[in-house]
């Protein structure tokens, strides 16, 4: 892999990182005002027995980015802040710091992302191929309308719709949380098992809209594929019908879905948060939305830096592998 | 390539010019033959048709709280039944429906607007500025909307109105369009009849103008439909997570009401399934109007959905 893709591929990670910081740093400062400040004097002035902590971080916030210090060096402040991944306390809860509470719900949400995007990817994947194909068995083709119409949807529609019928009708799965109430978070079996069953009604509403996607992503490829002339020689020279969909129609139509993969990364994340929020899962998405309710900046902050950071890599690391499988692939910059 | 795509695409590009520009019938003929269009045109329609009957038959101040009692599961009287703050629900989905629209219209026009126009400026003039703009649309579309959108709510709490949230959403809204159609002038601009027109002394606007824009005309449209439902998307998320304008009754709003209610566990289900009904009428209806538009414009893919 010559040196020049990778050295753009990375420049551009640390471009995405330095942008997310600047907008976290930039944008609750328009209009003059600052919202964090105002934020952290408004929680002191509640009282309570954590009020001398926050009245300390107050003056360490007015020392790091108070109105005597100029707006180039608070933006320093901030990017040194940032590249250390030190968000400061919660506001809201306050003795807690945000990469703490970023850390617990950290490992939930990568799980359930993970899992969920690997699952649909390749299954539908699987199913478009056969779909594409004309001579797969006939059935596929009424999976059609209904994979169509749920990729189309949101996903967290999907989960409120799911939790009524499996949940709160049918019982099936507990209506919402990541366990049961009473329990704690440990990696014993009960444990895991008690967490996979809460985890079904999330990771179903996410698989079943984005298997729908993928499944149409890769027929349209196989369709296109099949119209190949290589494919056509494939068939005149007698191959079998197996040999040629596998080796030639899959293997070709698969790369664009692998880089759609990189493409839909960050509407995945957006759209696992609004899952998270309606199953009331304990990942980062559920944190973000009680940061937002409770107009905790530095928590909200902390997420979407810290979110935006595992894009980044996500795509630096398929943008890596990517050639590794498509040979046709360039490194010159077009 | 190029050359491969012109012959390919001119005479059915041709045709479908020719089945719009004839009489209804035609236009059924056309249809027919591009289903997920049809089906999409009729499933906004019906959309539209619910909203026109609902202003004939309920007072839509009605969906402010307290007009009537509250928690009414559906009854002749309230075919929707009430929310728990008192709202008529049917209409409150009769003057959100279109709110939700028009959000989602502005935000989606805007977009398209602003990336056509880089979109023109960058594939057609080329060079640093070309450079520049596909950095930055490159770098944007890795980081996901919804979150710069949650930090600009945050900074407007509570105070952003409908027509204000559909600007913020617009704003977002142009970096896709910008990269698709793109691409699209940098093909275009290779055929002959742009070089004949540059040989001929047309000025590099004039030629964008006269040349480039009426022959993208079907794929602007397949954009802008894709446009409007990302960002309608991305404001019933914003709503969702509490960050939209609280006073109306837009239907993500609604959705907010009844996640923070816990409606659904509580059994008021009139509450939230007909939101969920409207939202997924729109969203696949937008994407099936969305893909035979695709279709009209790059007939190549036919047969693709």
């Amino acid at each position: 892999m010559p040196l020049a893709y990778v050295a753009r591929r990375v420049g551009m990670f640390f471009l995405i990182v330095w942008l997310a910081a600047t907008i976290n740093f930039f944008l609750p400062r328009l209009g003059g005002q600052d919202p964090i400040r105002e934020q952290l004097i408004s929680q002191a002035a509640l009282g309570g027995n954590v009020q001398s902590g926050l009245e300390e971080m107050i003056e360490i916030y007015n020392e790091k980015f108070g109105l005597n210090t100029p707006l180039w060096k608070q933006y320093l402040n901030y990017l040194g802040d940032m590249s250390r991944l030190d968000f400061n306390y919660s506001i809201a809860n306050y003795p807690q710091r945000v990469m703490e509470i970023i850390g617990r719900a950290m490992p939930w949400t990568l799980v359930l992302l993970t899992t969920t995007t690997l699952f649909s990817w390749v299954v539908g994947t699987l199913l478009g191929a056969f779909m594409g194909w004309p001579r797969a068995p006939k059935f596929l083709s009424f999976l059609l309308p209904p994979l169509l119409s749920l990729s189309a949807v949101p996903f967290f529609l999907l989960g409120l719709v799911l939790i009524y019928v499996l949940a709160f009708r049918m019982r099936l799965f507990p209506l919402s949380g990541g366990y049961s109430p009473g329990t704690f978070p440990a990696l014993t079996p009960t444990f895991l098992q008690d967490a996979l069953r809460h985890s079904v009604l999330p990771a179903l509403s996410i698989i079943l809209v984005s298997l729908g996607g993928w499944a149409l992503g890769m027929r349209a490829m196989m369709i296109t594929t099949r119209g190949e002339d290589f494919v056509t020689y494939a068939d005149a020279k007698g191959l079998k019908g197996r040999t040629i969909f596998l080796h030639y129609a899959i293997r070709n139509a698969l790369l664009p879905q692998a880089t759609a993969l990189a493409l839909v990364l960050g509407q995945l994340v957006s759209g696992a948060v609004l899952v998270e929020v309606v199953c009331s899962y304990p990942g980062i998405g559920n944190v973000l939305y009680e940061g937002i309710r409770a107009g905790d900046f530095y928590v909200v902050q902390g997420i979407i830096f810290i979110l935006i950071l595992s894009i980044g890599l996500a795509t630096l690391i398929l943008d890596l592998i990517y050639p590794l499988f498509d040979p046709r692939i360039t490194y010159q910059r077009t | 390539m190029s050359s491969v795509a012109q012959v390919l695409t001119t005479p059915e590009q041709h045709q479908a010019t020719r089945a719009r520009s004839e009489t209804a019938r035609g236009v059924l003929r056309y249809l027919r033959r591009n289903p997920s269009l049809g089906v999409g045109i009729l499933l906004l329609l019906a959309l539209l048709l619910f909203v026109v009957i609902g202003h004939l038959t309920v007072d839509t101040i009605q969906y402010r709280p307290l007009s009537t009692r509250p928690l009414q599961p559906p009854s002749l009287e309230l075919p929707f039944g009430s929310d728990k703050q008192g709202r008529n629900l049917y209409a409150v989905m009769v003057e959100g429906t279109p709110l939700t629209l028009r959000i989602g219209l502005l935000a989606g026009v805007i977009g398209v607007a602003l990336g056509t126009t880089l979109a023109f400026i960058s594939g057609y003039y080329g060079g640093l500025v070309d450079s520049v703009i596909k950095t930055v649309v490159d770098v944007g579309l890795t980081i996901p909307g919804l979150l710069i959108l949650i930090i600009i709510g945050m900074r407007v709490r509570g105070g952003l109105t409908v027509d204000q949230m559909a600007l913020v959403v617009g704003l977002l809204a142009w970096l896709f369009p910008a990269r698709t159609i793109r691409s699209q002038v940098l093909t275009l601009k290779q055929r002959g009849f742009v070089q004949v027109a540059r040989l001929s002394g047309m000025s590099n606007p004039e030629v964008i103008v006269k040349e480039l824009l009426p022959n993208l005309l079907p794929y602007l449209g397949a954009s802008l439909v894709g446009s409007v439902s990302a960002a309608i998307l991305a404001s019933i998320g914003l709503e969702v997570l509490g960050l939209g304008p609280f006073e109306a009754p837009t239907l993500g709003m609604t959705l907010y009401w009844v996640i923070y209610n816990a409606a659904i566990i509580n059994g008021w289900w009139w509450w939230w399934v007909p939101p969920i009904i409207v939202i997924a009428v729109l969203f696949i209806g937008l994407f099936l109007v969305a893909v035979g538009l695709d279709e009209i414009a790059n007939p190549r893919i036919r047969n693709r959905v």
